[in-house]
Order: structure tokens, then sequence, then C-alpha cells
């Protein structure tokens, strides 16, 4: 009995704590609960068993009024405070209560590729009835584990996602579910191979067109970290769990304009508030599926009901996956819809056929590219709909007609007349060949020009108003390299922006490549009239985004058009610095995805251009953040049926997008002085403790690291694209 | 070679008498002086951090065709013999618009110390370094500063894109390895010093000289 009392208290003790840690000490009287329980527990052997019974059930019930009082008045930043705290479960309590039995991979506990992220094969028994059937899945996860530094929080190295995409690719192979379990604040921000951006762009593009059934759980969805494993079929949220596209302190710290030191801790509660992070904020927003419900203040280690019920719904959900790629199975979905025991009515076998593996990826596909639609102004009316769709069916009928029935026809016939003229030139070369040399003798050998040429642009160098300032500037590494100073006129005219001495590259503003890229008068801007939003109602957002759009007479910050480069077609996007630094929202990631469908069904090539981009758009919050796995779910649709993609960055390139539709390019350039790289060096000094070098994002060091295939030089931007187009492209440039 | 220690005294005197380095600071080029931003006397602190990415105090901004330029200071002392005088006029390159008194540190007075004494070898073009490896065990089993070598020695090898090198010590006598400057395979840029030897024999005194600096000179 006393021992059994001295456990109580001690589980009392640690939920006062919780408590005392989630709501603060001046929460009604915690404190005084708090006091009285360490007391006890302190003098436990001095104190007699009426005292410490009595004390056990007074203290037993104010808890529970507490908690039924804290959940009342919970606040987005207390939930934020629940799925860190460390007695919030982890995916090692998931593992041991929600599964019947599993096998880590990849290593345990410190021996390990990646501490934070853990890979396991596992099993699931479902009972029907007196009947068990096993299931057998991947559980790959974020772990923060319970105190042990190691695990970094939670935040996973680059090589922990790509230990994250090897075993979902082992998943695939052997044709079984993947569960994933988000609990990051965030990747660990660092640029070392394969470098945390490009990484994650990795794992989406991969998941993509991942042929098993997924489902993700959020705990604490941290931005790109949490993508990182978060592109599934269906995502489930834990009730106080948080997904955002960043921390509160680190939103709060940005609209502060920090460099270094704490935002101050109203500032970072308003932040939470604003950002709408939520799982109700969320499944309003329509970036979740599912709540699981949680008990009053969160789930903790040994809330075992609650591995309870998410085992129950984790089969539903993954059943529910399979059971959409099956047509006929009425009676089935009814039954999953009214299921709540573990005992369970029905059973899905989760092998999928061949075509149910093609009806999930399609299936996938339209559920991100129908998601956040509502956050775009796109312009409706009977008339505009019916003359999009319209030209829509036409330009794809054109060129279906002319890509599929005529070229390939003419491909076919081609080849044909190919292989007879090469079969009759061999059987005629004894007697032609000394025939040809002797004309080539008398005549002379023409020889043909081995790599076509780009046309030079008529009327030189197009200059931008700031080139006609009569003064000098200085180049930033002037020190370093002796620069002299450079007359405006010629630093932006004929230099093109580049230091001559050092080859620096200025600031150059957007309309110079339009201008001096691509073939006079061959852009045709579309999608203008599509514009940014503010979804969430952010403080002050939808002012600034009202002065971005007087300002620079732009919708968005994405450019979407058609052009030509030496004579090549080519469809193009452009983000461009001067709205809103180029961050992406949810007009920007439908503008992308519109771009690339057009440059699927014409067969051009697609070029982005990224000028500046700051990542995600903060103030659209998680609809800002599912623009990555929509965006590079059409960069994977765009490859895979043929296209060439190719990215050029240019200044400064951050975060989000790099980590999705920008970084899984399978072509991507950089021009000198671009700075490439996922986290600012705020971030990274926060994260790793270390200030990074300030060279760190440089083109170069990009280059090192592999991110990127190349450094290019600005004064020669036209030539590289178009000589890039035809190697790239070579004699299939318009489509493989 | 012998270390010239009556050479060393008259630098130790000198030091003594005047403990600080004067940088002067002259304009990099034309132009007017439009703007001081420090004063005579005024504490100033050269590039700082890590890697030295944030830059020194703006000491006078100097404008040539609208283009102001901040020129900061490159190292850390006092402002002094500042010519407020120029102060919106026009001045030509290279003059000297102020100093900075550098007051030197304990390390900086070893270091010039050790310089003016030791035998050092200087890298002669931009390679890699390693030392010889009979070199290398001797300096692990007896240390620096005990490890002993002879005249004419193959003391280094430089390597660079498969080229080996040895580098002799092209004195008589016997030395001590008393401190080496690079990181083996690193690359180290032309006449950057390398290794300094001490001879045996001198090795007790200039070992004194250096406590002594230690004791007297303010850390």
């Amino acid at each position: 009995m006393r021992i059994e009392n001295h456990k109580r208290l001690k589980e009392l003790l640690e939920r006062a704590e919780y408590i005392r840690d989630i709501k603060g000490e001046d929460f009604e009287d915690v404190m005084e609960v708090y006091a009285q329980l360490k007391y006890a527990f302190e003098n436990f052997y001095d104190l007699s068993e009426e005292e410490i019974d009595s004390l056990l059930k007074s203290s037993e019930k104010r808890l529970e009024e507490l908690t039924i009082l804290g959940e009342k008045t919970l606040t987005p930043y207390e939930i934020v405070k629940i799925t860190r705290h460390p007695q919030r479960f982890t995916l090692q309590d998931i593992l041991e209560n929600v599964y019947d039995s599993y096998v880590e991979l990849g290593g345990e506990g410190e021996i390990n590729i990646d501490p934070a992220v853990v890979c396991a094969k596992a099993m699931l028994i479902r009972r029907v009835g007196d009947d068990f059937h096993v299931h057998q899945v991947m559980v790959i996860g974020h772990e923060k584990g319970s105190g042990e530094e190691f695990r970094r929080g939670g935040s996973a190295a680059p090589w922990g996602n790509e230990k994250a995409l090897r075993y979902m690719r082992m998943a695939e192979t052997e044709g079984i579910p993947i569960h994933f379990f988000i609990f990051t604040p965030g990747a660990y921000p660092i640029e070392d191979y394969p470098g945390a951006a490009q990484q994650i762009a990795r794992n989406l593009y991969a998941m993509s067109k991942l042929q098993v059934p997924m489902i993700s759980f959020i705990s604490e969805g941290g931005s790109g970290g949490a993508e990182a494993i978060g592109l599934a079929d269906l995502r489930l949220m834990a009730e106080k769990g948080y997904y955002s596209v960043i921390s509160p302190e680190g939103a709060a710290a940005i609209v502060a304009k920090l460099r270094d030191g704490r935002p101050p801790r109203e500032l970072v509660e308003k932040m939470a508030n604003a950002l709408k992070l939520t799982a109700r904020d969320n499944l309003e927003l329509g970036t979740i599926d599912r709540i699981i419900p949680e008990p009053p203040l969160g789930a903790r280690k040994r809330d075992y009901e609650f591995f309870k019920r998410l085992k129950i719904e984790l089969i539903k959900a993954t059943d529910e996956v399979v059971l959409r790629t099956r047509g006929f199975k009425t009676f089935t979905k009814h039954a999953l819809s009214k299921q709540t025991t573990d005992n369970f009515s029905y059973y899905v076998d989760w092998d999928l056929s061949e075509d149910e593996k093609e009806i999930l990826v399609e299936l996938r596909y339209e559920k991100y590219r129908k998601m956040t639609q509502w956050a775009v102004v796109i312009p409706k009316g009977l008339t505009h709909t019916l003359k999009e769709k319209g030209e829509n069916f036409l330009r794809v009928l054109g060129n279906e007609i002319k890509y599929r029935v005529l070229k390939s026809g003419q491909k076919t016939f081609k080849r044909l007349i190919d292989d007879i003229l090469s079969e009759s030139s061999l059987l005629l070369k004894p007697v032609s060949d000394p025939v040809k040399t002797v004309y080539n003798l008398i005549v002379g050998k023409k020889v043909k020009p081995r790599l076509p040429t780009i046309p030079e642009e008529e009327g030189g160098v197009y200059e931008l108003p700031v080139a006609l300032e009569d003064r000098t500037v200085t180049c930033p590494q002037a020190e370093k390299y002796g620069c002299p100073d450079i007359w405006v006129p010629d630093l932006y005219g004929e230099f093109c922006g580049v230091c001559p001495y050092c080859g620096y590259h200025f600031f150059l503003e957007y309309q110079w490549y339009l201008n001096n890229v691509f073939d006079r008068g061959s852009i045709k801007f579309f999608d203008e009239e599509i514009a940014s939003t503010n979804p969430l109602n952010f403080d002050g957002h939808a002012e600034k985004l009202k002065e971005d759009r007087k300002r620079t007479g732009l919708n968005s910050a994405f450019l979407s058009f058609t052009a030509k480069v030496g004579g090549i077609s080519v469809v193009c996007g452009m983000l461009v610095a001067d709205f809103r630094q180029g961050t992406v929202g949810a007009a920007e990631g439908e503008k992308f995805i519109r771009a690339i469908q057009l440059a699927k069904i014409t067969r051009r090539p697609f070029l982005m251009f990224v000028h500046s981009t700051g990542g995600i758009r903060i103030q659209e919050g998680t609809v800002g953040v599912v623009q990555m796995p929509r965006c590079t779910m059409a960069v994977r649709d765009y490859v895979d049926a043929g296209g060439l993609y190719l990215v050029i960055y240019d200044n400064n390139s951050y975060a989000g997008p790099v980590a999705s539709f920008l970084g899984s390019a399978p072509y991507q350039f950089a021009l000198k002085s671009t700075r490439l790289g996922f986290a600012g060096p705020r971030v990274i000094h926060e994260t790793t403790g270390q200030p990074p070098p300030p060279d760190y994002h440089s083109a170069e060091n990009a280059l090192r690291r592999g991110h990127i295939q190349g450094i290019w030089d600005r004064r020669e931007l036209r030539k590289r694209i178009f000589h890039a187009l035809l190697t790239m492209g070579g004699k299939n440039l318009y489509y493989r | 070679m012998k270390v010239d220690f009556k050479e060393i005294d008259r630098l130790l005197q000198k030091l003594r008498a005047n403990p600080y380095k004067i940088f002067p600071v002259e304009t990099p080029h034309t132009g007017y002086i439009k703007e001081f931003k420090v004063k005579e006397g005024d504490s100033v602190t050269g590039p700082t951090g890590k890697w030295l990415e944030k830059p020194g105090t703006p000491l006078f901004i100097l404008e040539r065709e609208r283009n102001p330029k901040i020129i900061r200071a490159h190292t850390t002392g006092i402002v002094q013999n500042l010519r407020e005088d120029l102060k919106g006029r026009f001045v030509q390159a290279f003059e000297t618009i102020l100093e900075i008194r550098h007051p030197l540190s304990q390390e900086e007075v070893i270091s010039e110390v050790l310089l003016s004494a030791l035998h050092v070898i200087y890298a002669e073009e931009t390679a890699r370094f390693i030392l010889v490896p009979e070199i290398s065990h001797r300096i692990e089993k007896h240390g620096l500063k005990r490890a002993e070598v002879r005249g004419g020695e193959d003391i280094l090898i430089m390597t660079f894109m498969k080229r080996e090198h040895f580098i002799k010590i092209k004195e008589e006598g016997r030395f001590i390895i008393y401190q080496v400057y690079f990181k083996p395979f690193e690359l180290v840029p032309k006449g950057s010093p390398l290794i300094a030897l001490c001879p045996s024999e001198d090795l007790p005194v200039l070992e004194r000289i250096v406590a002594r600096i230690r004791e007297e000179w303010p850390s």
C-alpha cells in the first residue's frame, strides 16, 4: 500500500508539474497543489498513511479540475508548449504501445545514421471477431527522445531524411503501407551533403509517386522538416499538436526584425495565434484530413487509451486509402465509417494491384492539386470559365494530335528511312568512298557547323533606369580584390551588373532578365490575374499586399510566361524579389502548377528563373507550406511525362521553395554571387549554436556540395540558357 | 647561426619605450572628406567575429563621383593625429587622415621577438607541407621545444599536385624545433612561416627572455 501510494504521489507530482509548465505558475492554485505534493514526496516516510491518503485524494480531485479548467482556456501557444513538453508521448511510445511488434532499422539510440529519425518495420494486428489478421507497415518518424540531447529534439539532419527515403523505397519494394509520425520543430538547417533543402526536395519528389498507401500523423509539424515525411494520402493530426510554417518564436523574430536575441513573450503568443497552427485551424484550412482526439491538456507517455484510439485510427486511415483505389466496396466503406472499437467488423487487404497503385498515385495528385485553391483569387464567372476550359481543351486536343498522332507517325517513318539509308550506305561504301574522295578534292569539302549559335539581339543590351545615374559605386569585394570604383552607366549597361575586375554580380531588377535573356517581343504573360490573398487574415498583411500590388503592378511574386530563347520556345516561371521578397504562397504555387502543366501540354521545356525567394510566405501559414508538396508533385508529373525542367538561381534563394519544387529539378544552375540554402544565418546559429561562415550559402559552396550543377556568369546568361536547352534537351528538346 | 641577444635587448628596449604600433589610415583614392565618424582619442576596433566577418569601426566618409565610401578601422587602438581640418575638403590619394595607435599585446611582443631571434623557414611557394616522418616522430616522442634537428637534415616535404620536394636546414649546427606554424596537408600561401628553429645552446636564454616578457608585459 505504501509503495502504491508513493507511486501515485509521484504521478500526481508529475501531473502538477505538467499543468504548471503548460498553463504557467500563475494558473489558479496549481503552485499550491504542486508545493503540497512536493513536500509530501520529499517527506514521504515522515508523514502518516492517513495524511498521505487524504492529500492524494484532495490533490487528485483538484488536478482533475485544473486540467478541465486548463483545457477550456487553452491558447495556441500553450498547445505549442504541450507538443514540446518532455512528458508528451514520442514515437518510441507509439512503437511500444500502438504496434504489436517492431524492428528498428538503420540504427538504434545514439548508434544511428541520425538519431532524430527512426525507421522501423512494424506489425499491426487487426482483430475481426475471433480472427486475427497481421498487417506489416513501415514506420518512419521523428524521435524527440525523453531528455536525450543527441536526438536534437527531432530535428532531422539531411542524412536522416535520406535514411527515411531509403526505407520508403524499401516499403515500396515490399508493397507495404507507410505510417509517418511527425514530431519535429523543423529540419536541422545544415548544408552538408546531401543538404537540408535538397534532401527534403528529393523526398517530396519520390513520395509524390510512391506506390504504397501513406498515412501521416502530425504532433509537432515544423514546416519543411515536417514535409520531408509529410506528403501522404491521408494526413492525421493530434488534437493538441501544431503544424506551422515557422515556430512562433521564429515568426516573432522576423516580425520584430531581430538579428539575434529572443523576441518578447507577448509577440510570440500573438504569432502563435496569428499563424493558425492548431489542429482545428489546419482542418479548416484544408491542410489536414482528420483530427485524432486527445485527453484534456494533451496525451502523455502513459495515456494508454489514447494509444488504443490511435491504433484504430491508423488502421481505419490505411483502410480508407486502400478502399479509395477499389471501386465496389460500398458495404466495407460503410462499416469503416461506423468502426469505433478495436474489434473490427471487416477486413481489408492492404496489398494493391498494379491498377490500384496507379489509381492511388492519381488520387494523391488530385488531392494535393485541389488543396488550398480557395486561398487564391482566380477570376470567376461563366464566360471566363468557359473561355478558359475551351482554350485548355483546344490546346490539349491540338497538341495531342500534333505530338501523339502526327509526330509519332513522322518519327516512326523517319526512323525507318534512316535505317534503310544507313544499311544502303554501308553496302555501297566500297564504291561510293573513292568517288566521294575525288569529288571532295575537286570541289572542296563543306564543313557543317557542329552546334547552332544563338543570334545576337538587335539594339544591344537593355539598360535599367538606374543606369542613367551619373555616379560611381564600389564593388563589395573591393577590399579583397582591389577592384576600382565602377561608373554606374557602365556597370548597369555594358557590364550587365557584373564587376569587370572580380566578377561580383550586383543585384539587378527582374526587368533586366526579361529584356536581355529572351528574344525581344517573344514574351507572352499568362495567369496574370491570379492574385495573392491573406488566407489567415494575418494582421497587417492585406495592407502590405496592397502596397506591393500598387508599387509593382503585380498580383503575386510569380510571373508565368511563354517566350523564346534563340528561337527555342519555352514556358517560364519567375519568382521576383519585388513582391513580398519573392516568397511563395498559395497564388505563387497555383501559378507554378499551371505554368508547368502548360509546358507539359504544349511539350515545351520549363525554365524556372529565381530572381529571389525568401521561402514560404509566413503570413499564409500552412496554406503556404503545402505548396511544397503540391508544386513538387507537378514537377514530378512533368518530368515523368518527358519534360525538360531547368532552374536558374540568382540573388537569394532560401527555405521551402528550394526544399521542394526548385531543389527537385534535375538541372539546377546558379548565377555567380547567388546565395542558396535552407535557413538563414540567424536560424543556423540558434539551432546549431555555431555561427555559419560568411560564405556558407555561396554558389561556390553549393556547387562543391553538389546542390547545383554549375555557376553561370550573368553576361553570358542568354547564351548559357540556349546551349543548356540544346545540350540537356538535345534532339528531344520539346519532349523526351 | 647564433641568436643575437644584443639585438633582442635593443628590440625589447624599443618596445618598452614605445609599446605601440602606429597604423596610419590613408585615403584609398582622391575625394572629399564628407564626415568624420570618430574623434581624437576614440577607441576603435578592427574586424571581429570568427571569420572577421564583422567590419571595423567606421572612421570617416570619403566621397568621389557621388559615391560615398565608409573607411573603416583595420586594427584595434586609439585614434590620434586626426586631420579635422580636412573635413569637407578635397584630398589626394594616399593622404594620411588619422593614425590608430595600437597597444602591443604580450603575444604580439613575443611573436616579434621570436621572429627576429629564431631561424624561420618560410614557404617558397603556395603548396601543402608535411614534416619528414623521422622529424614528426621526434616531435611526438620529445615534444616541441625538446625535439632536436641537425643542420643539413631534411626537415619538411613540400607537396603540390603529386610533386614532392624535400626542404633542408641550410645552416650548420644543432637546433631545437621551437614552433610549427602549419597543419599537415593544409594549403600554405607563399611567404608564410612554416617552422621556427632555435640553436640548442641558446634555448635556455631565449626561454628566460620569453618568460620575462610574460611577467613584465600586461596580458
